[in-house]
């Protein structure tokens, strides 16, 4: 299910509002897949505090959304700009690529309530269609 | 049976109280049509689906949205039996609708969406949470049926 120009123009147009709180949408994206879906949490038993709170939280919530920041900036090789994260989650971290679905979907959540106006439902399909092919390209290192 | 701390009952029974059904059911199921194109084969009757604006404007998905929404209710006026509330609707969505379950699952994480979009930060984790667990209830009890 490929990008269509008007999916990369509503990516692009939502993102620009996004990038610039990277560190408050990733961090409640996180605690909230976290609190939703405990299995996730086995990734972060390293964590002290696994809230919207912890500055660990913060830390990581921001890598993540500057991640996808990149992939939105190069969303014509997704693949291409996700390959060395795709390394490193096949061969280091090792997170079974089901939970990209699951991060994806509380990342939706928080675009839709940090932007209510925007996330109309044709960009909330260009988004869900945009965290698929982020997933898929993060998992292509894997085996 | 599913163990339900006060919290969760509190946080389910409040939201609830604040939902307009009509307006959020019929959010969430133009978003499920418009995003998962595919939903669109259960709904051959209802007319007009060929774009997002056309959904959105169409009185028969209007109308279902708030059917489910109102349905939900039950689940929650039951909390503690929720299978045996729905075992004649997971009856009909099976042997009659003929629904995928999985459809469920997209239903469940779009109102999820919607919950949030319109309560924005009163929609804690906390709150997201609760919600999750019980839309994976009522989605095990609706899959229950199946034959």
């Amino acid at each position: 299910m490929p990008l269509t120009d008007a999916d990369k123009t509503h990516v692009r147009s939502i993102w620009s509002k996004a990038s610039g709180k990277a560190e408050e949408l990733g961090a409640q994206a996180l605690a909230r897949m976290l609190e939703a879906f405990p299995n996730t949490k086995t990734y972060f038993s390293h964590y002290s505090d696994l809230s919207v709170k912890s500055g660990q939280v913060h830390v990581h919530g921001k890598k993540i959304i500057d991640a996808l920041t990149d992939a939105v900036n190069h969303i014509d090789d997704i693949t291409g700009a996700l390959s060395a994260l795709s390394t490193k989650h096949a061969h280091t971290l090792r997170v079974d690529p089901a939970n990209f679905k699951i991060l994806s979907h509380t990342i939706l959540v928080v675009l839709a309530l940090y932007f209510p106006a925007d996330f109309t439902p044709e960009v909330h399909l260009a988004c869900d269609k945009f965290l698929a092919e982020v997933s898929y390209a993060l998992a292509e290192k894997y085996r | 049976m599913v163990h339900w701390t006060d919290a969760e009952r509190e946080a389910i029974n409040t939201f609830w109280a604040k939902i307009d059904h009509e307006e959020v059911g019929h959010q969430a199921l133009t978003r499920v049509l418009v995003v998962y194109p595919w939903t669109q084969r259960y709904f051959s009757t209802f007319g007009n689906l060929s774009n997002a604006t056309a959904i959105a404007g169409n009185p028969k998905v209007r109308a279902h949205g708030k059917r489910v929404l109102d349905a939900l209710g039950d689940a929650i006026t039951h909390l503690d039996n929720v299978n045996a509330t729905y075992a004649k609707l997971s009856q009909l969505h099976s042997e009659k609708l003929h629904v995928d379950p999985e459809n469920f699952r997209l239903l469940g994480e779009t109102l999820i969406i919607v919950l949030a979009g319109h309560f924005g930060a009163a929609f804690t984790p906390a709150i997201q949470a609760t919600w999750q667990k019980f839309l994976a209830v009522v989605i095990a009890a609706l899959s229950k049926q199946y034959h």
